[in-house]
């Protein structure tokens, strides 16, 4: 496989798994009802730090 | 006996590096072999007075493994801060050599060889350490699982701080490959491969063992930080050494692919390692010291996302107008534009968090250190891609524009969230109430950020002097200034650069005696920072 082959591919497949990647990453993160998970999500830190063998009991 | 195999290993490391500086084809390696024998002999010496040989049914007892495990994480947040001092106090000193050429003692010190030790110093043993001790210290938190891997993260640490060692004295030696963050040799990039490899293992079997469904935000750029560096270290270190006995390789690339492959690592070190992983710092500290979640969780994930998918191309910017094709070029441009977007998307996400607690700016320095780091994230990253575009680049590029900007991103972002970080690691690692005091934290955060201030706006003014002065011609067509002539323009701005660093260097002292005195459990009695506490209402 030459430079030339190698590049085409690149610019052309490449380019759009690489939209078509990111578009449906976009789409799913906003996806309806995500807000709702995301919300929990980001609760994650604020969570207690006991230690990691305790149980999760809020 | 404890820690026996360890023992074993480093004394056939030392006396392997003994054999190494016995057979070394030149003079370098020999010194640098000798350099590598004492470090891991006063290891040996080290591990041995540490040794317990207790008889087995004491020795069988198991340790506690059922909290977090933290204490690797005590000796990263220390090991951050003496880097950090050494690093900053280094950077003062190379400034000086420029403003003060009789500063540069030969051979050791001059400036060729400080310099490469100053941007190591600061990325790789301050800014690194910053980064294994949080990411260990995230990833349990927010897993609620224990470190994955019981000794391996100690190899990380300890292998880490054997490669710093060796980069560093190896520069002082006059053993480089001369590329920029990539200096240390082939043997040296072998060992960093290693442990890098094991600090992979051990977050992704944390994360394996998570007992969170979800993987926190945080982590995934601690991720992509570890994954992405590994690769560009490789990539760019492919090299054949001249002797498996000898200091010097020469580099699997040539011409001007050797020149985009290191810029391809050079930018994207900048991106994965001084961006990605301290945002994963940011997406965890902010929220637990302001005491809110994150502004918009999906936010941080197109954050993540888009990061990643444009900061890969965006090396090119640094080659413009050379041996590149214009088509590489004006693709490093675009995608260096592009980067603004997720960048400020990033920026806004950090500085909403605050939202309804602004007030904390106001009565917590440890916050305001956090904030004014994310501005000066949005700060730089808007600059980076103006400096991209091909037409500011002709003026901006080899000045000392570049440098300003650079250190604006550096001291401002990577280094202020550090120190938020570390304020807020310590306490809770040592299990003390409050830190020693919150008033040397404002005298931390003023002194820095005079520091950066000074530094960033001399450095604007000397890099467009500079570069107007480069190309400047008279009406025949002949340039009007020799290079002469704008570096003896530079000695003001040079020495008010000092200047800048060194204020930024004294703030770091301060927080290193702050940092001690928590340690040691003292507590300074001192009245609390004004609107910290609700002022007592007279009862009527």
């Amino acid at each position: 496989m030459d430079y030339q082959t190698m590049r085409t591919f690149a610019d052309s497949w490449g380019l759009l798994f690489m939209v078509i990647v990111f578009v449906a990453v976009v789409i799913y993160t906003f996806r309806p009802g995500s807000k709702k998970e995301a919300d929990e999500i980001a609760r994650i830190p604020l969570k207690d730090e006991d230690g990691p063998n305790k149980d999760d009991k809020e | 006996m404890k820690f026996a195999v360890e023992t074993v290993a480093v004394g056939i490391g030392a006396f392997l590096a003994l054999l190494g500086a016995a057979f070394a084809r030149d003079n370098m390696f020999a010194a640098h072999m000798w350099v590598l024998f004492f470090v891991l002999l006063i290891s040996v010496v080290v591990l041995l007075r540490n040794a317990k040989f207790s008889t087995a049914q004491a020795a069988s007892a198991p340790a506690d493994t059922s909290g977090y495990s933290d204490e690797v994480v005590k000796y990263g947040a220390v090991a951050t801060l003496f880097w950090g001092i050494v690093g900053f106090l280094v950077g003062v000193v190379v400034a000086a050599q420029l403003a003060f050429p009789d500063l540069n003692i030969e051979p050791w010190f001059n400036f060729g060889r400080m310099r490469p030790l100053h941007t190591s110093a600061v990325i790789f043993a301050f800014g690194g350490n910053a980064l294994l001790a949080t990411s260990f210290y995230v990833v349990q938190r927010t897993t609620r699982a224990r470190l994955w891997g019981g000794n391996a993260a100690w190899f990380v640490f300890w292998g880490y701080q054997l490669f710093i060692v060796m980069a560093a004295t190896g520069y002082l030696l006059g053993i480089t490959q001369g590329r920029e963050y990539a200096e240390p040799e082939w043997y040296v990039d072998l060992w960093l491969t290693v442990v890098w490899v094991v600090y992979l293992l051990v977050f992704l079997g944390t994360l394996m063992k998570r007992k969170e469904p979800h993987i926190y935000v945080a982590n995934w750029f601690y991720l992509a930080f570890i994954v992405t560096i590994a690769m560009l270290h490789v990539v760019n270190n492919l090299a054949v050494p001249v002797s498996f006995l000898g200091a010097k390789s020469f580099s699997a690339f040539a011409g001007v692919q050797d020149a985009l492959t290191q810029w391809w690592y050079g930018h994207n070190a900048v991106g994965f390692f001084l961006t990605a992983g301290f945002l994963g710092m940011m997406y965890y500290f902010i929220p637990k010291q302001v005491g809110r979640p994150v502004y918009s969780y999906r936010l941080s994930i197109i954050h993540f996302w888009s990061l990643i998918f444009l900061y890969i191309w965006a090396g090119p910017h640094h080659l413009h107008y050379t041996a590149l094709p214009d088509w590489a070029q004006t693709l490093g441009m675009v995608f260096s534009v592009m980067l603004w977007m997720p960048s400020w998307g990033g920026m806004i996400n950090g500085l909403m968090t605050l939202s309804g607690a602004w007030d904390k700016i106001r009565t917590d320095p440890i916050v305001r250190m956090m904030v004014i780091a994310v501005a000066f994230y949005g700060m730089s990253t808007f600059e980076g891609p103006v400096m991209s575009i091909k037409a500011v680049n002709s003026l901006s590029h080899y000045t000392d524009w570049t440098i300003g900007h650079v250190h604006s991103g550096a001291l401002g972002w990577v280094g202020m969230i550090s120190f938020g970080a570390i304020y807020y690691l310590v306490p809770k690692l040592w299990h003390r109430q409050r830190l020693y005091s919150l008033r040397l934290v404002n005298w931390h955060f003023w002194l820095a950020t005079l520091g950066i201030v000074i530094y960033a706006a001399v450095m604007w003014v000397a890099g467009i002097q500079q570069g107007l002065m480069w190309r400047e011609y008279d009406d025949q067509g002949f340039l009007v200034y020799s290079f002469a002539e704008s570096v003896a323009a530079m000695k003001p701005y040079y020495i008010l650069r000092t200047v800048g660093g060194a204020l930024y260097f004294v703030g770091g002292l301060v927080m290193g005696y702050n940092i001690i005195m928590t340690i040691l459990g003292r507590e300074r009695e001192e009245a609390p920072i004004p609107g910290s506490q609700p002022a007592v209402q007279p009862a009527e």
